[in-house]
């Protein structure tokens, strides 16, 4: 939740110290390159996530913080530490494994007990923690339950209780959410924000999900083939992707390539040949004549009208195809060079105009605003 | 529909058929042949031993001689052999334990396609003949053998021990026979072991020895069970090995029920022997088993 009023936003101030680092972090599995060239800072109280596809690197950054795996090259400090020497089990971290990892012959109690025993806590501090943790993740009743006896949910709730014991400085969670089904992941995710605020811990979150990503994150890291392209508040990742790969997997994008024809002092005009048009463009961007570009659109940010007339930007086009998801409507419009462009609109009223307009010709207008200038 | 079905419950119950019946053939019958055996009077004759039933002017006489078992328990030397043998086989099995397990952890370890060679390094030396292996040990064991001579070279020792017809050789002679039966079945429980769970316990705080203990280990137990009883019970009833390896003294009953049978012609008395070895045999099993199907209950 970004938008929570407690949210110190560190990451825009230059002088904060940040609390977790990669430096110049590479790993190298048998010479392949899993994480490339890694810088990333995150600061105390953060719930950060890191995104990307299958292979992308992100849970292998995951696993060099927790100390399961060793960079390559590099370091990875916390609070001001060079742990990267560290065994993991002298980390001051705590994972939330993907699978859960539970201990299949020890109870929901031994299990959340375990890190405290390994501090050689008393007997009766440790009761009275894992009480109070089980309470925390409403499963008190379920104390001297194995882990086969609970439900998915319960069980994901087991493993978050375990590695909040220790109170870890920093908390990783391994696509936390990934075995539980859409309603049951979404009271989790709010759940999982609020036990995070309520204890001022670092958060570190890797999915897959962008939709988790953005309902979690105070600020994403997009991952691609090892490398981390773009780290950002969620709303920035969305409304201001620093690339096409950024652009198209986040959300969904209409990509049209561009080439620059003018550039008047930094006010380009772009040549766009699926469009059939030119754009001029409002805000300044760096590009040299006849370089190649991408304008990209996304599809709520087009409109679609049959009276184009007081439109900045308009296009015609042929409704080809029309998706009905309830709260909105997804349109995919055949221009005449036979580029596809994609526009959803809210369904603001219950019989939209355009809710049957299959193979009608119609106009796409946007904002000079809307669209944002890629050059990778 | 109807017939097919039927057809194939029959081919289903065909399936189940077949291990009874291998067990009625090829284990049962042989029981009852050798309890009625054990309870019949010896004799000179061929075979050395009167029937259990005899037509006696159109009476059935049945006549049951416990006497072979009142004397198993009277002479004290039967009493000591079953001890004697529960003795060594349970050292055996704890000495092959030690060693198999490590092995079998570094072979589930291990990375394809090392681990397959491994596998195979440790089921090699059954291709070669039993009796073989253990005359080589003779070989390495005795006097003036490869041990001692190895010892005298390294200055450990300056004259040779007595290892040949000790309890030691009998240890060492079923434990690496044995040993494959001990790494095998915890090698399968091992490999089993979710990794992750082991990485869990490390990012709690646990430094690798107390993972081990608190989850490797425990999680194994089923592995650990089924190796010692695969080592444990043919340990018992072991006869080539104390006869090669072991001393005069060693007195275990797989010697015993071999004299009984062989040296003294007492089937009765012999068939006695084996059919109390069972039971000897079946309890710590049956107790093992129960272990085993509730740690069983608590990993699956």
């Amino acid at each position: 939740m970004s938008s929570s009023p407690l949210l110190v936003k560190n990451w825009l101030d230059p002088e904060a110290k940040p609390f977790i680092e990669f430096r110049d972090v590479t790993k190298l599995f048998d010479g392949i390159p899993a994480v490339r060239d890694v810088n990333l800072s995150i600061y105390q109280n953060e719930l950060f996530c890191l995104l990307g596809g299958s292979g992308s690197g992100k849970t292998t950054l995951l696993r060099m913080l927790a100390g399961f795996d060793s960079p390559t090259e590099g370091s990875v400090w916390i609070d001001g530490v060079d742990i990267t020497q560290v065994p993991a089990y002298e980390r001051p971290v705590n994972m939330m494994f993907q699978s859960y990892a539970l201990f299949p012959h020890m109870t929901v109690f031994d299990n959340v007990a375990y890190g405290l025993k390994r501090d050689g806590l008393p007997k009766a501090q440790i009761a009275e923690r894992v009480a109070e943790l089980l309470e925390l993740v409403r499963l008190s009743a379920y104390a001297k339950r194995k882990p086969d006896q609970l439900s998915g949910g319960q069980r994901q709730r087991v493993a978050l209780a375990r590695a909040l014991a220790k109170r870890p400085k920093v908390l990783l969670l391994d696509e936390p959410l990934g075995a539980l089904d859409k309603n049951l992941r979404e009271d989790t995710q709010l759940e999982l924000i609020k036990i995070q605020e309520s204890l001022g811990m670092t958060f570190i979150v890797v999915t897959h999900d962008q939709e988790e990503a953005m309902t979690l994150a105070t600020r994403i890291g997009v991952m691609d083939e090892g490398y981390l392209v773009q780290t950002d508040e969620p709303h920035t990742i969305y409304e201001y992707p620093n690339s096409t790969y950024v652009a198209d997997f986040i959300g969904d994008i209409n990509l049209f390539e561009c080439v620059v024809t003018e550039n008047d002092a930094g006010n380009l005009v772009l040549s766009a040949p699926q469009l059939e048009t030119t754009i001029e463009l409002d805000d300044p961007v760096v590009g040299a004549v006849n370089q190649t570009l991408w304008y990209a659109i996304r599809p709520e940010k087009m409109r679609l009208t049959r009276d184009p007339s007081t439109a900045v930007n308009a296009l015609k086009g042929v409704v080809h195809e029309i998706a009905y998801l309830g709260d909105f409507s997804v349109y995919w419009i055949d221009l005449a060079n036979g580029f596809r462009v994609r526009i959803s609109r809210p369904n603001i009223s219950r019989m939209d105009d355009f809710a049957e307009a299959w193979g009608e010709e119609v106009w796409i207008t946007w904002d000079g605003s809307a669209g944002v200038v890629l050059s990778q | 529909m109807r017939l097919v079905a039927k057809l194939k419950s029959l081919q289903r119950d065909w399936v189940s058929w077949v291990p009874t019946l291998w067990l009625g053939v090829f284990f049962l019958i042989p029981f009852l042949v050798v309890l009625k055996i054990s309870l019949s009077q010896a004799t000179i004759a061929m075979p050395p031993y009167l029937p259990l039933f005899d037509w006696v002017e159109s009476a059935l006489e049945i006549r049951l001689d416990f006497g072979n078992y009142l004397f198993l328990i009277d002479d004290p030397l039967y009493g000591a052999a079953y001890l004697e043998s529960v003795r060594i086989a349970f050292v055996s099995t704890v000495i092959t334990l030690l060693i198999g397990y490590p092995m079998a952890y570094m072979i589930a370890t291990a990375r394809e396609p090392r681990r397959t060679l491994l596998l195979l390094l440790v089921i090699l030396p059954f291709w070669t003949s039993f009796l073989l292996r253990v005359y080589a040990w003779i070989a390495i064991l005795k006097t003036n053998g490869l041990l001692n001579g190895l010892l005298m070279s390294l200055g450990l020792i300056s004259e040779p021990l007595v290892f040949l017809q000790t309890d030691l050789a009998v240890y060492i002679g079923i434990a690496y026979t044995y040993l494959p039966f001990m790494v095998l079945p915890l090698y399968a429980s091992l490999s089993k072991l979710d990794r992750t769970l082991l990485e869990a316990s490390e990012d709690l705080g646990a430094t690798p020895w107390i993972s081990f203990v608190t989850v490797t280990l425990p999680l194994t137990i089923p592995g650990v069970i089924a190796g010692s009883l695969l080592v444990f019970v043919p340990a018992i009833g072991e006869f080539v090995i104390p006869a090669l390896l072991g001393g005069n003294d060693t007195l275990m009953i797989g010697k015993v029920l071999w004299n009984e049978f062989f040296a003294n012609r007492d089937w009765p008395i012999a068939s006695a022997v084996a059919i109390i070895m069972l039971f000897v045999i079946v309890g710590p099993l049956m107790w093992l088993n129960r272990i085993n199907s509730k740690t069983e209950e608590a990993t699956s």
